[in-house]
């Protein structure tokens, strides 16, 4: 690993077996402890005035994403046109924080949303195996930021962390970070894959060590996306992170989030673990496509006291 | 020669048997039982036999169950040894018999008991959770007058690794057990036998705070049962209540599992 | 800041009578005098209840003798149906139940919805199974019951206790006389309702409501058989006094002064969850609470601080909302034990913090708490305080924190936190503690014996070793 990239934050561990010893003597996690509690924090009853202050909230971080083979430009644009305005016949109704979107649908995405103020995001990488060799990886960053990309989806070598090679997973992630440039970078651990929690809180850790200015659960293309769980545990690795080395970094659940009760249970777990700071689209994201028309529907109901049906809203 | 025909016999002084000890009683008393000079426990004896049963508890309790049942089982071979010496005392042939298969019985349950009165609970959630029987601690007994009752209150007390502190009613046997006790693998002070008065002694060690249990089982007089009852309530000490059972039938487990408590631990199954 | 709107449970679902008489016999009947229960949340009079005199217990007692002889006769498999179709009814009613319960308990209705209610009726489920199968519960081959029951329960866990104490007896053959508690009595009058629901044989079943001494006529009854008491450790020790001598079985479940063992190595999110949940759950009302820290001294600081965090993120308030995790204090005495003590270990030098919270006007209330700095001497680390307030120890050892850990005259619960396994086994083992939680705190199951060591009482009640305190 790089001594420059280490010596970015002070009292980083300075060596491979360092880091090793460093994310291993994390605390633990109890599994069947850290389910309860999302659990239960799944519980919150969260209503009326609340509510709508939640769902305004929720839209604000989503990063609206479209991730197929079937990708095309005028699917993107038009994706890119609801990401500005997601209910048009309202507009009270906030933008959402990204377009997320394959390298080689930025420059469609780019074109609808420059100037908006809405990010573009755009998964480089090799998603979403990150089985490429590191050049290729960076040539693929490079050229999404080029593209426009002002913020960069990598995932990690998933292989190269459950072989223990911490080093290599690290720095692959400080030569991505140096790949974006100005863009913010949002590391991708592909939870479902790592297979513990204590594997999540490591990863975390060895992320935000590398210089992520995000940490985010998932692909979306394994079996397993984001859970309340995993996210819990990311949240905690921020707020310690932040305690320790004095750097605040973002989370970004992504994958299996389509409703607006499901938000919410995200919101509330901010709200009640790291608290106001990351309530906010600057350092919280939903990566989701469905999951925008569940907020409006739900953002109807309430401002017109009946029940919203799909008819009334736009497709992505 | 008549001066070799009749040979003076060696008496045996009976002592108290407290931490492995033979001590006399701290007050000097003794009293005569059947000519013989036995040694008349008085509180403070009672009150050295409980600090040598503490003392002793936890490593007692610590040993492992088949090493507390091969320590158990000596004693067994050590009281079929001094069959004769017991009948020289009065005690049925048939009785001693009983007595030495009974301690044998109970020695073999050293390292059964905890699967017959513990296991796994199936909890509705992602838990292992396991309840295992432990030792009160340390039990003050008064004793039954047989042999075979006395063998049957000791034996259970002390193989699931509590002490005991015994007030015997049968003191020449229950001195000649407590030889028994020191010339097996007995650790001192897991066996303390006081002779003497129960009524004198007894209240002390219903009311001691450093005594978890007491079994009433040799008190005959009601009215002192139920003011031992009363003086055990003091601590919420466990009270094996006064009865008089047919010491020759099968005692079943309830003797051990009422001088055992029960803990159950939980922890969180998951990876 | 994200605020919550207020999310409160509708009262409607459940509808208090404005008096309740005695439930003796199969029917309510009234007393010679009453009392009132309140909401604690608000001190609003709930109802009016009969207060059973001597002459009332004799009558119930009487009518559990008679109802005696048939329900031990009826076979096992019979019994067990009244209990499986008592469990059922529960379950129906379970929102009903919990919102009373909350109501005359003053517990956050997540609570009595989402742990109490569910516990209920998962006991007589666990306890009806048995009815017909005691002979292989290992107490012998042919199991008999006592006789009749009187069983006085507490305030904490009103209609929980009545399940730990009715669903075992009535499995078993016996007929029951039970008094609920002075300030939540009216879940124990709800259930009278269902065992009419259930059909359940007039006398087998007898609710008398009251006070004190209600419960002391009906432990030192004649007629009694078997005495269950769950509460302080005081009133146990009177109870044992006066069963003395007259061969009635007694269980007893007590007080506690939990320790709650956090080691440098545990998983620390987890922990401070369980320290939460170990003293703040139920407002500490809980004789199991986790109500002593004891924190291994190179963590402490840290472990603290997120305690703290934590601990600022509890909603206190209206039990009935559905978002407060911390409700009521049962009762203005309870409430002036609480403030006492608490009050002694400032006094005392302990430090003490809460975090900021605005508890309401009217009711009786006690913000979450906490004393660092305490040690073995101050009276908070010994005496129960049976409130929402933790004492804060450290130690440098485990050998240190087992010391420490028993160094009380309770042993009804401890906890233990640790990633190394052999650790969690070595202390649980040395823990003199009837239940030990290891990586988790106050988790309850019908399958699961719970009960004291110490002053923490005698016997226990869930699973098959609950069974026998009522076979002969």
């Amino acid at each position: 690993m790089t001594a420059t990239a280490t010596s970015r934050l002070s009292g980083l561990p300075d060596s491979a077996s360092d880091l090793r010893t460093f994310l291993h003597g994390l605390p633990g996690v109890d599994k069947v402890g850290v389910e309860a509690r999302a659990a239960a924090l799944g519980t919150r009853s969260v209503k009326t005035t609340a509510k709508a202050h939640a769902i305004d909230l929720a839209i604000r971080m989503v990063d609206l994403t479209t991730l197929e083979g079937a990708d095309t430009p005028g699917k993107v644009r038009a994706l890119s046109a609801k990401a500005l305005r997601p209910d048009p016949s309202d507009s009270s109704c906030p933008a959402v924080a990204a377009v997320c979107v394959y390298p080689a649908m930025v420059p469609y995405a780019a074109e609808v949303l420059a100037g908006s103020g809405v990010h573009l995001a755009s998964v480089a990488t090799a998603f979403p195996s990150g089985q490429a060799p590191l050049d290729v990886k960076l040539a693929d960053t490079r050229d999404a930021v080029a593209a426009g990309a002002d913020e960069i989806d990598m995932v990690i070598s998933r292989g190269a962390f459950l072989a223990g090679d911490y080093g290599k997973v690290f720095d692959e992630i400080v030569a991505v970070k140096e790949a974006c440039g100005s863009a913010h970078l949002k590391v991708i651990l592909e939870t479902g894959e790592l297979a513990t929690y204590d594997n999540v809180r490591r990863a975390s850790w060895l992320a935000m060590l590398a210089g992520a200015d995000f940490i985010k659960t998932s692909t979306g293309k394994v079996p397993v996306a984001a859970t309340l769980p995993v996210t819990l545990i990311m949240l905690e690795a921020v707020r310690d992170f932040r305690a320790r080395y004095g750097r605040q970094v973002g989370v970004k659940p992504a994958g299996g989030i389509r409703t607006t009760k499901d938000a919410i249970k995200y919101l509330v777990m901010i709200n009640e673990t790291v608290g106001d700071d990351w309530l906010d689209p600057d350092w919280f994201r939903f990566g989701a496509s469905s999951l925008l028309n569940d907020l409006l529907m739900q953002r109807t109901k309430l401002t017109t006291g009946h029940y919203a049906g799909p008819d009334y809203f736009t497709l992505d | 020669m008549p001066e070799s025909s009749v040979r003076l016999s060696v008496r045996k002084t009976y002592k108290l048997y407290v931490g492995g000890k033979f001590p006399r009683s701290e007050s000097g008393r003794t009293y005569l039982v059947d000519g013989d000079n036995v040694s008349l426990a008085s509180r403070k004896d009672a009150r050295d036999a409980v600090v040598a049963a503490r003392a002793a508890q936890p490593k007692w309790a610590g040993a492992t169950a088949y090493n507390r049942g091969q320590v158990l089982y000596r004693v067994a071979e050590m009281l079929e040894a001094r069959r004769a010496e017991f009948k020289a005392l009065g005690v049925k042939g048939a009785e001693v018999d009983a007595a030495v298969d009974r301690w044998v019985w109970y020695a073999g349950w050293s390292d059964k008991i905890a699967q017959v009165a513990g296991g796994a609970n199936p909890v509705a959630g992602p838990f292992f959770n396991i309840s295992a029987p432990e030792p009160t601690g340390v039990v003050a007994v008064v004793a039954p007058s047989s042999l075979l009752g006395l063998v049957s209150v000791i034996a259970p007390a002390v193989v699931t690794g509590n002490t005991v502190v015994v007030i015997a009613a049968n003191p020449q046997a229950a001195v000649t057990l407590a030889e028994v006790f020191a010339t097996s693998d007995v650790p001192g002070g897991v066996v303390n036998v006081l002779t003497g008065h129960a009524a004198e002694i007894a209240p002390w060690l219903a009311s001691h705070d450093d005594v978890n249990a007491i079994d009433l089982s040799g008190v005959d007089d009601a009215e002192l049962a139920t003011e031992l009852e009363r003086a055990a309530a003091g601590t919420l000490k466990r009270v094996v209540r006064p009865s008089s059972p047919d010491w020759t039938a099968d005692p079943g487990v309830g003797p051990m599992t009422a001088l055992l408590e029960t803990k159950t631990v939980w922890h969180p199954k998951g990876f | 800041m994200f605020e919550y709107a207020p999310a409160p449970e509708s009262r409607s679902v459940v509808s208090i009578a404005p008096s309740y008489g005695l439930f003796i016999d199969g029917a309510f009947s009234e007393a010679k005098d009453t009392f009132k229960t309140v909401n604690p949340a608000n001190e609003e009079v709930l109802s009016e209840v009969a207060l059973a005199g001597p002459e009332d217990v004799d009558r119930a007692v009487a009518a559990a003798r008679r109802a005696f002889e048939s329900w031990s006769a009826l076979p096992g498999s019979e019994r067990a149906k009244y209990l499986f179709r008592i469990a059922r009814i529960i379950q129906e009613r379970s929102r009903e139940l919990a919102v009373l319960e909350s109501l005359d308990n003053g517990k956050p209705i997540k609570e009595s919805r989402d742990v109490d209610l569910p516990l209920v009726a998962a006991h007589f489920f666990y306890y009806a199974g048995w009815a017909d199968k005691l002979k292989y519960a290992g107490f012998g081959p042919d199991p008999r019951p006592l006789g009749v029951a009187g069983q006085v329960i507490p305030w904490n866990f009103p209609l929980m206790m009545l399940a730990w104490k009715i669903a075992p007896a009535l499995a078993t053959g016996n007929t029951v006389v039970l008094k609920p508690a002075e300030t939540t009595p009216l879940s124990a009058l709800f259930f009278a309702d269902i065992c009419r629901q259930a059909e359940l044989p007039p006398g087998v079943v007898n609710i008398v409501t009251g006070a004190g001494d209600t419960g002391r006529y009906l432990v030192e009854h004649p007629d009694v058989n078997k005495v269950a008491f769950t509460g302080s450790t005081e009133v146990g020790r009177a109870i044992a006094r006066s069963v003395a001598g007259t061969g009635k079985k007694l269980t007893l479940e007590l007080g506690g002064k939990a320790a709650n063992i956090v080691f440098d190595d545990a998983p620390i999110d987890q922990a401070v969850e369980g320290i939460v949940n170990g003293i703040f759950f139920n407002q500490g009302h809980v004789c199991c609470a986790g109500s002593r820290l004891l924190v291994q001294e190179s963590i402490a600081e840290e472990l603290l601080d997120s305690l703290k965090r934590r601990m600022s993120t509890l909603r206190v308030g209206d039990p009935l909302d559905k978002n407060t995790d911390v409700g009521a204090i049962n009762s203005a005495a309870q409430l002036a034990r609480i403030t006492e003590l608490s009050e002694i270990g400032a006094s005392e030098g302990a430090e003490r913090w809460s975090p900021e919270c605005s508890l309401p006007d009217r009711g009786f209330w006690f913000a979450p708490t906490i004393f660092t700095g305490v040690t073995q001497a101050h009276r908070i680390a010994r005496e129960e305080i049976f409130g929402p307030v933790l004492s804060v120890l450290t130690f440098r050892t485990p050998a240190e924190a087992i010391e420490k850990a028993n160094n009380t005259p309770y042993g009804l619960s401890a906890g233990v936190w640790s990633d190394k396994g052999s650790r969690i086994l070595a202390v649980a083992d040395k823990l003199r503690a009837g239940v030990v939680w290891a990586n988790t705190f106050n988790k309850f199951d019908p399958t699961s014996p719970f009960g004291g060591y110490k002053e923490s009482g005698y016997g226990r009640e869930g699973g098959r070793h609950g069974l026998e305190a009522y076979l002969a």
